[in-house]
């Protein structure tokens, strides 16, 4: 008697789906029904920015989720991605704003400016901070929304795609694709930190808060139409994770983090495999950075350092890797308590003879969790909801029954 | 008889040390061949050759008709082309039900858009049941593969390999680890699958050779010492004395 294959429909096969979808859409009601612009004002409009911007954050844990818990490949460089879409989004912001401004100024002369009068305003307004005038290259289409938004997915796609060829070509794994991940973004770091860069060096771009056409609109309903926005951006990529790491080219892809070598013998070309997710992750963590920077203001390269993409990292390994939703409670979790804790509003711990300031020691505590969780919960804070759903991992105890026993332990025999 | 499978005086050395020397072997396509040898003879070498995981110094590897060289595919093309291979200890992905492992072998486009837009169909739900029922683990399909004891593991890439449905299928020491009641199977099955394709099998028990009644050949020091029937080459003096010793 063969057992019968079940088939249901996807939301059925993933009901954490709907519980994801549900938690999301009851903090964002909940967040908008306490907000300063449409509800009581409890949340004040700054913590209603580092919410959206936390579910930025969880956003591109999950596309970190994906490459890491799903394909295998710890990547120190995600945030990278982040930071380019910022950047993209950024020049926009920016340039929009800055154009504004110069013509409203401009506006005063006798005759009215020229269009390459206009940009040389521009120009000069944005890159006199790194003494020059021009508007570099990389800024030609910073005039228009559609392309940058374009952008936003294409650069950081391109990126990937460019970067995995080359890697996953030559069949880097391991912990050297972790150290050249980790190199790509480093240097990506460096050459914006220079002022030639045409990305205004280390001051970085700055004053993104204010979005161009919006003037008559306050940071208070700005930060909540943010915050939905990034709860729309989790919800759909989280529905796209789901559904992509479900159906067999799931079942691909974490056949390959398990035996890559094995995967090729059965026929499947194992770099597109590999390809196609993280160029995907990519756009998706590029998708969370472009919604991020405007709700923080400000970016400049210190961003795309590797300790960001090790956070990352960190949040998804606490969070529970291989579960798209210990991703997002690893990132909420770990960056919430992150900003309390060196916020210097954690009261100090008074010891005899010594005084625990939390600035100082939430690093330590954060990497002492770390090393515990690898040691000792390899499933992180997603392993308790696996044994509370009663995934169990089979008790293996006892010597093998022998061959014709079938699969069954000692220990599994008795009970 | 057209061979299927023709590798031409190939050649390999791993520092300096020859591996693999002047190897020449035709196989056709409905043909059930052992190659047996001491340690270190050159089979496993030989397999990786073909199965695209090392590249040969010199010689060529002909597939098909009309031929064409599979030293220019990689191990995923070569799959595809219809060689499968089953590795001497079971490799299967233990994270996995057994259902999920025979479907992701199931014969289909290996592309990874394709992959994306698959989807399970009544033919390929009965086709994965029949999979599992003829290598006897009907009972275990909702059951993850690391669950499996030793011998179910190495029926359940038997049954990914037939699954990939091959032309050449290389079979690495199918018989280790397996109990004498499994051993009887395998053989059955492996002479009924070389009725309708090729099947090469290496193995050091010459038991298990003898029961599979097919052409032999002998490698020793990576090339073949003897060909022909297992009576015939174990009256051979090299075999007998690569075998025994002086």
């Amino acid at each position: 008697m063969t057992e019968k294959l079940t088939r249901q429909p996807f939301i059925l096969r993933n009901p954490q789906v709907l519980v994801v979808l549900a938690v999301l859409a009851v903090f964002t009601v909940a967040v908008t029904l306490l907000s300063q612009a449409y509800g009581s004002g409890v949340i004040p409009t700054s913590t209603v920015k580092v919410l959206g911007k936390t579910l930025c954050l969880a956003l591109a844990a999950v596309a970190m989720d994906l490459v890491w818990g799903y394909l295998g490949i710890l990547s120190l460089g995600q945030m990278a991605f982040f930071a380019l879409g910022g950047y993209l989004i950024g020049q926009w912001l920016m340039y929009a704003r800055t154009e504004s401004i110069v013509a409203a100024s401009l506006a005063q002369n006798p005759i009215p400016p020229t269009p390459a009068e206009l940009q040389e305003g521009v120009a000069n307004q944005i890159f006199g901070v790194v003494g020059s005038a021009d508007l570099p290259l990389v800024w030609s289409f910073a005039h228009s929304l559609p392309i940058q938004l374009l952008l936003v997915l294409a650069v950081p796609g391109l990126l990937a795609l460019v970067f995995g060829w080359l890697a996953f070509r030559s069949r880097v794994n391991g912990v050297y694709l972790s150290i050249l991940t980790q190199a790509m973004t480093l240097a990506l770091a460096l050459w914006l930190f220079q002022n030639d860069s045409g990305f205004r060096g280390n001051n970085g771009l700055s004053g993104l808060q204010n979005i161009p056409g919006l003037d008559g609109i306050d940071q208070a309903t700005l930060s909540v139409w943010f915050l939905w926005a990034s709860a729309l951006a989790l919800a759909l990529a989280y529905v796209l994770a789901a559904w992509l790491v479900s159906g067999k080219f799931g079942s691909v892809v974490r056949a390959i983090r398990d035996d890559e070598t094995r995967v090729r013998f059965l026929g499947y070309p194992v770099e597109g495999f590999k390809l196609v997710v993280f160029t995907l992750a990519a756009m998706i963590t590029a998708v969370a950075g472009a919604l991020y920077y405007p709700q923080a203001g400000i970016i400049n390269p210190a961003e795309l350092m590797p300790i960001a993409s090790i956070y990352l990292a960190v949040w998804v390994a606490i969070g529970g890797r291989g579960r798209l939703y210990g991703a997002i409670i690893g990132a909420v979790v770990v960056s919430l308590l992150s900003s309390w804790f060196t916020g210097g509003r954690a009261p100090s711990i008074h010891l005899p003879g010594y005084v625990v300031n939390w600035v100082d020691w939430w690093q330590v505590a954060l990497g002492l969790s770390f090393v515990l969780v690898t040691l000792f919960a390899p499933k992180g804070i997603a392993g308790i909801f696996d044994r509370l759903g009663g995934i169990l991992p089979p008790q293996r105890h006892g010597r093998d029954l022998g061959p014709d026993q079938g699969a069954l332990q000692e220990q599994e025999a008795k009970a | 008889m057209s061979a299927l499978l023709e590798v031409d005086s190939i050649s390999v050395s791993f520092d300096g040390f020859k591996a693999i020397n002047n190897l020449s072997f035709n196989i056709g396509e409905a043909e059930l061949r052992a190659v047996i040898g001491p340690n270190g003879a050159g089979k496993t070498t030989f397999m990786d050759i073909v199965t695209g995981k090392t590249r040969p110094d010199a010689g060529d590897v002909k597939w098909g008709t009309p031929p064409k060289s599979l030293l220019r595919m990689n191990e995923a093309q070569i799959a595809r082309e219809g060689v499968g291979r089953k590795f001497q200890r079971p490799t299967v992905f233990e994270d996995q039900t057994v259902a999920d492992n025979l479907t992701m072998a199931l014969k289909a486009s290996r592309n990874p858009f394709s992959v994306l837009g698959w989807r399970p169909s009544a033919a390929s739900d009965d086709k994965v049941a029949d999979l599992a029922s003829e290598v006897g683990l009907a009972q275990q399909v909702g059951r993850k593969a690391g669950e499996l004891s030793h011998g179910q593991k190495q029926w359940l890439e038997i049954g990914m390999l037939l699954a990939q449905e091959p032309r050449l299928l290389l079979v690495d020491e199918p018989a280790a680890g397996m109990t004498l009641a499994e051993r009887e199977q395998t053989t059955a099955l492996l002479v009924r699958l070389a009725q309708t394709r090729a099947v090469v099998v290496v193995e050091h028990d010459m038991d298990f050779v003898r029961r599979l009644n097919c052409k032999v050949t002998v490698l020793h020091q990576g090339s073949v010492l003897a060909e022909g029937s297992l009576d015939h080459v174990t009256r051979n003096p090299d075999v007998i004395e690569v075998y025994l010793g002086r």
